[in-house]
């Protein structure tokens, strides 16, 4: 216990209640998800204290489920679809905040960020109406492009912040020398930007798998994973879905602590992270 | 040193995308607003106030959005209660493990809504893991309905949820606190809960806002935690718009409704923008 005294004011009974609420709040945060796990190898079903019949069944029962299994291919398709729609506008938009005037700046900004900090039925259901208006027919397409435009501001905001502190010699070196903006851009411009784009790929991938609010309303035939497990909420819950959700939490956790690391790598700070969440807040 | 032909290739992909797929949708969605619905289902693209006057009108809608504003204020209050200080102890207490501690918080937040709020519903169901547990205590004698399908289990729900969110504003406004100003306060005689409230606390306004917007504006238009755990008397204003562009047939008045979500949504983000600017000290 001797870290609780080394921060700038050394007093012992505050630090100890405040250490109290830390661990409370840890709790919370966490006990939901042990109790998920636990559960999803609990033979006699989702509820009942205390659990017993421990078993790997429903994790049989999840890996012969085909319906579950289309799903995941479909948010995979999905995930990599949207990844790649965010970059390849969320990157030059970033440029172009970076490096560009133009009249609407201002606004263009925070449009971009909007669908961040926007609860996901505004942008599902404002999507919902262009695609109806344009007769397009719903279906994972529209899926992608409904997570593809509102995770733009993950792709922005993280190479933004690379750009801030890219050496912009580096560039003008290229320049001089020769090469034109095009082979800048890949040979100087992308490798310094490196971390911040694997990063916000990473994060874009993570949350296209998960989102479900937008999903919600621009679904067409084919479920996404996490429509289809909300389907089977409403039918009746069994401990298969705690399997499910047991395997998405550990991926999840695998591609948080990989991009944490790559942030910290690029930031080499504690700051991680927070400033998506200002940015949501559109700070300009 | 960049070209204007470099400015324009950067600039008019994004503009163009942005527009179609941001601008555009919001702005149809004001246009729907003003539509109706005929008797036979169709979508009659005449202009009218029919739908703000049905608004107007009814008090449901009203009931209800006061309802989800009510629900929506007490997630962030105890997510604020929560994240705060647990930031601060964070900040200035848990020295070297600051960064493991700090992952511990942020890995919740990436871990799916879904998994969640599902997770909720199997301790606080009637057969749920609590319940039981408290049979097995033999502290209740019969499962306690009122854990699921009541506001309190929405507002639980999405206080663990946004409990994250809230906290990491409020610790990156910690954490850019000079530490020399906190010493400061102390060499001159200050006592740490006088430190606390008149040096730490105000450099920490900006964060606080930040955070509690964020829990505030996403609770407001959640639709999926009331969907899943609120029950009849957990019905948010969400909801209906659902119902309105599902079952109910009417994707004007739901248009409406969300029109309106947005402005107060877009009108708070503003005023929380101005609060942060009036409080922020760099």
């Amino acid at each position: 216990m001797e870290f609780l005294v080394s921060g700038a004011t050394g007093n012992i009974p505050r630090s100890r209640w405040l250490l109290a609420h830390a661990a409370a709040v840890f709790s919370f945060l966490y006990l939901p998800i042990a109790v998920l796990i636990l559960y999803s190898f609990n033979g006699q079903g989702v509820g009942g204290f205390p659990p017993h019949h421990l078993t790997l069944d429903w994790y049989r029962l999840l890996f012969n489920d085909a319906p579950i299994w289309d799903s995941v291919l479909n948010s995979l398709q999905v995930a990599f679809a949207a990844m790649a729609i965010s970059l390849t506008v969320g990157i030059p938009a970033a440029l172009a905040l970076d490096r560009a005037q133009f009249p609407g700046k201002k606004l263009f900004r925070r449009l971009v960020l909007l669908p961040l900090i926007l609860p996901g039925i505004i942008t599902g259901l404002s999507l919902l109406m262009l695609f109806n208006v344009m007769g397009a027919k719903l279906s994972l397409m529209t899926i992608v492009l409904g997570h593809g435009t509102a995770l733009i501001s993950v792709a922005t905001t993280e190479v933004f912040a690379g750009l801030q502190k890219l050496d912009r010699a580096q560039e003008e070196a290229s320049l001089d020398l020769g090469a034109n903006y095009w082979q800048t851009f890949w040979r100087v411009t992308v490798p310094n930007l490196k971390l911040p784009i694997i990063g916000a790929a990473l994060l874009i991938f993570t949350l296209s798998m998960d989102e479900i609010a937008v999903s919600f309303f621009l679904i067409g035939r084919d479920n996404t994973l996490p429509l289809e497990i909300w389907g089977r909420l409403r039918r009746g819950i069994t401990p298969e879905i705690n399997a499910v959700s047991t395997i998405i939490f550990v991926f999840s956790l695998v591609t948080i602590v990989v991009w944490y690391r790559l942030r910290v790598r690029a930031e080499g700070g504690a700051d991680v992270g927070a400033e998506l969440i200002e940015a949501g807040s559109a700070k300009s | 040193m960049f070209s204007r032909a470099y400015k324009t290739v950067v600039t008019a992909p994004p503009l163009v995308w942005v527009t179609v797929f941001l601008l555009v949708p919001y702005l149809l969605m004001f246009c729907y607003s003003f539509w109706s619905v005929s008797p036979a289902q169709a979508i009659v693209h005449s202009w009218n106030l029919e739908n703000y006057k049905e608004l107007l009108q009814k008090t449901v809608y009203w009931e209800t959005l006061l309802r989800s504003m009510w629900i929506a204020a007490r997630v962030m209050v105890f997510s604020l209660l929560l994240g705060y200080p647990l930031a601060y102890f964070l900040s200035f207490y848990a020295g070297k493990r600051k960064d493991l501690l700090y992952q511990m918080v942020i890995i919740p937040l990436w871990v799916s809504y879904l998994v969640r709020a599902y997770a909720w519903k199997t301790i606080l169901g009637s057969d749920g893991v609590l319940n039981t547990l408290l049979q097995y205590v033999h502290l209740a004698t019969h499962p306690l309905d009122f854990l699921l399908y009541s506001p309190f289990a929405v507002v639980l729900t999405l206080t663990h949820i946004y409990t994250p969110f809230t906290f990491l504003p409020i610790y990156a406004a910690l954490e850019h606190i000079p530490r020399n100003l906190v010493e400061a306060s102390h060499d001159l005689g200050a006592t740490p809960v006088q430190t606390f409230w008149k040096v730490i606390f105000p450099l920490s306004i900006p964060g606080v806002v930040a955070g509690a917007t964020f829990a505030f504006v996403l609770s407001l238009g959640d639709f999926l935690a009331p969907l899943l755990l609120g029950g009849p008397s957990g019905i948010m204003i969400s909801n209906i718009v659902v119902s309105l562009f599902g079952a109910a047939y009417n994707w004007p008045l739901g248009a409406a409704i969300s029109l309106g979500m947005l402005v107060i949504v877009v009108s708070l983000l503003f005023f929380s923008e101005r609060l942060e600017k009036k409080w922020s000290f760099s």
